[in-house]
């Protein structure tokens, strides 16, 4: 029967491939408008680590170099009114999901025009209009409320889907396992994102998950649907994306994405990285998504400029307006306690 | 007025909140078929399908998350946990998350969920299920903390909880299920935050909880045999304290005796103690007594149980203590 065959395809890394495959490509008008999307993202965190090694920015950084493709082709693939649970690296999920520059940069200045108005900050960015339902600074802490928001969807029959983002280094935590149970069990209409780079924190992959080269067999183990995708091509993350999210839209059940990507950076902004050895700094380096993707569409060198020089000035401007933003009153810690 | 039992004032507040409102719903564990392991949910599934009341795993992280999840979405859950006890595995998502969304959002999003739970000692469980753990929640900003210990009381803060647009965890008592009270015939709201007073009186003011509240009464009659007129409140919710009631009272009474089951040290009764001696100072004629469990955990053998846990004798003492008897 072609549900048991589907069901099975999808229990198999060569069937998850194998249907990646077939999808229909992305046109290139669409790609470039991602190429866009992921240079603003690098540039945005490039000039966050400058900002903050000149002592700008306060708190607790961290940047999601060379893991732009997943954030673009993901949040591209959300329709309005779709939610989605971020990470302590959540600048590149709320710039591609919509958030002004403006926006996030004031809120990584502490300024009453971010988008917590600076109750949040970097780890906890939150831009609920465009379904952002904030950014996590506990590992796994987002997944339970993405159920429950996928559930409420379903009990209310709207056709809308909410997504999770976390990293590998979540897979081993409760949250996850429960989420993963409970979202399945009562087929919610949820996405679970694996951003999985092999590192939770300074640990690498193999010595935290005996299944970190193939967490999607995490998603077997709860009978949910799930495929693994080349988190270094944005086209292949969209595809994905779209499929998995019709798939939870529809009411089948959540899908599992285990997204292969890439840290370039460290674990925070300023770790020396002593954990990590040359070559695999150099690896990282070479696997970046927004050069592979400049390739494959043949972007030269002017018009790739042209580009840069667009998104800088965006940055520019987004560091110039967060710095001419207004300070909370102290005393406005007070408030937003209770409704 | 009708006379109904607590265990049947909370399942009246449920039913009536889910008939009126479709975006109310129950999950916790066992609440469906069996209705509840304290029976409170019996009669729900009938009346509302297996959709609004929902039988889950035993995944405490998840009943509380997902219950978060659900209110952000724009529902008004009501999530059980089975017994305080296990409410320790949901801290992180009810303290990290369900406090805190509306607070890191800048005002953005609201967490109106509501976490009923009971627990108490009596029964001989051992130390696992029957400690009272509501003083840890009350550190938490962000929360609302709810005691009810009357039929009419539960009812009507169960019914505000659910229609409150922060996160509120009810905590209901073993012991005070079978408990009957009268109750108006509708259903009317009980803001949260708002102390009753049970007995009025003049000479000490005892401020009780839960359980604490019926042995305080029980204290209050017997100390009456002996002439001393006592007051008797119960603050009903612990966040937002009805602070100026208690005041008030302590005005009037000059002594003051704070009773609760779970441990005395660093529990709800120290905080009491703080606010009055502060609000109060030049009113007070002795020594605010503190009445609460001994610093063990529950043993299993019933005298040890008896021993650690505070009875209406204990509140006679302490009454007696503030006036010097």
């Amino acid at each position: 029967m072609p549900v048991i065959d589907e069901h099975e395809r999808n229990r198999t890394l060569a069937g998850a491939v194998a249907k990646v495959e077939k999808r229909r490509a992305v046109s290139d008008e669409l790609l470039r408008d991602f190429l866009r999307e992921m240079l603003l993202i690098r540039r945005f965190e490039e000039r966050v680590e400058d900002r903050f090694r000149a002592g700008d920015l306060p708190g607790f950084l961290h940047v999601a170099i060379g893991q732009e493709a997943v954030a673009v082709g993901v949040c591209q693939a959300m329709e309005d009114g779709d939610v989605f649970a971020s990470t302590h690296r959540a600048h590149g999920h709320t710039l591609a999901r919509g958030t002004h520059p403006n926006a996030v940069m004031a809120e990584l200045y502490g300024k009453v025009e971010g988008c917590c108005h600076g109750y949040g900050g970097s780890m906890h960015l939150y831009d609920v209009e465009r379904g952002n339902y904030g950014a996590n600074a506990v590992i796994g802490g987002g997944l339970p409320a993405v159920v429950g928001a996928g559930l409420a969807f379903k009990l209310r029959d709207e056709p809308r889907v909410a997504v999770a983002f976390f990293g590998d280094g979540a897979t081993n935590i409760g949250t996850f396992h429960e989420s993963l149970n409970l979202g399945q069990l009562w087929k919610t209409k949820t996405v679970f994102v694996c951003e999985n780079n092999h590192w939770a924190e300074s640990t690498p992959g193999w010595q935290h998950s005996p299944v970190w080269d193939d967490m999607s067999k995490r998603a077997l183990a709860y009978d949910m649907k799930s495929s693994k995708v080349d988190g270094q091509d944005v086209g292949a993350v969209y595809e994905a994306a779209r499929e998995a999210l019709e798939h939870a839209r529809s009411g089948d059940g959540p899908v599992f994405l285990d997204v292969e990507t890439v840290r370039m950076h460290g674990h925070y902004i300023g770790d020396p990285q002593v954990y990590r050895t040359k070559e695999s700094r150099d690896e990282a380096a070479h696997d970046d998504p927004i050069e592979h993707l400049r390739d494959r569409l043949g972007v030269a060198d002017d018009e790739f400029e042209a580009l840069d020089g667009e998104v800088r000035g965006l940055v520019d401007a987004a560091v110039e307006f967060a710095k001419a933003g207004t300070d909370p009153q102290p005393e406005d810690a007070l408030k937003n306690v209770y409704s | 007025m009708t006379e109904i039992t607590y265990r049947e004032a909370v399942r009246d507040a449920l039913a009536a909140a889910m008939r009126d409102d479709d975006d109310v719903f129950v999950m916790g564990e066992d609440i469906a078929e069996m209705g509840g392991s304290m029976g409170v949910t019996q009669g729900l599934l009938d009346e509302f399908g297996p959709e609004r009341v929902r039988n889950t795993p035993i995944s405490e992280m998840a009943i509380v998350g997902a219950g978060i999840g659900a209110a952000m979405a724009g529902m008004r859950p009501v999530v059980e946990i089975m017994y305080e006890d296990f409410l320790t595995l949901s801290l992180e998502q009810i303290v990290n998350q369900a406090a805190k969304h509306r607070y890191m959002s800048g005002g953005q999003l609201k967490v109106p969920l509501t976490i009923r739970t009971q627990g108490g000692a009596g029964w001989s469980p051992g130390a696992q299920h029957a400690q009272q753990l509501e003083a840890w929640l009350v550190h938490v900003p962000g929360l609302k903390v709810a005691f009810p210990s009357t039929p009419e009381d539960v009812r009507g803060i169960l019914w505000s909880a659910i229609y409150d647009d922060n996160p509120v965890i009810v905590f209901e008592h073993r012991l005070l299920y079978p408990v009957k009270g009268e109750v108006p015939d509708k259903i009317e709201a009980i803001p949260l935050g708002s102390a009753r007073t049970l007995r009025e009186g003049s000479d000490v003011t005892v401020i009780a909880t839960g359980p604490l509240v019926h042995r305080s009464l029980e204290a209050a009659a017997r100390a009456e045999d002996d002439g001393i007129s006592v007051e008797v409140i119960d603050p009903r919710t612990l966040q937002p304290l009805d602070e100026s009631a208690l005041v008030e009272s302590v005005k009037k009474t000059n002594r003051v005796v704070v009773a609760h089951e779970a441990v005395t040290r660093m529990g709800f009764g120290a905080e009491v103690a703080a606010v009055l001696q502060y609000k109060a100072f030049d009113w007070l004629d002795a020594p605010i007594e503190r009445v609460g469990a001994k610093f063990a955990p529950l043993a299993f053998a019933p005298v040890m149980e008896q021993f650690v846990v505070p009875n209406a004798d204990d509140v006679l003492a302490a009454i007696k203590r503030t006036v010097g008897k």
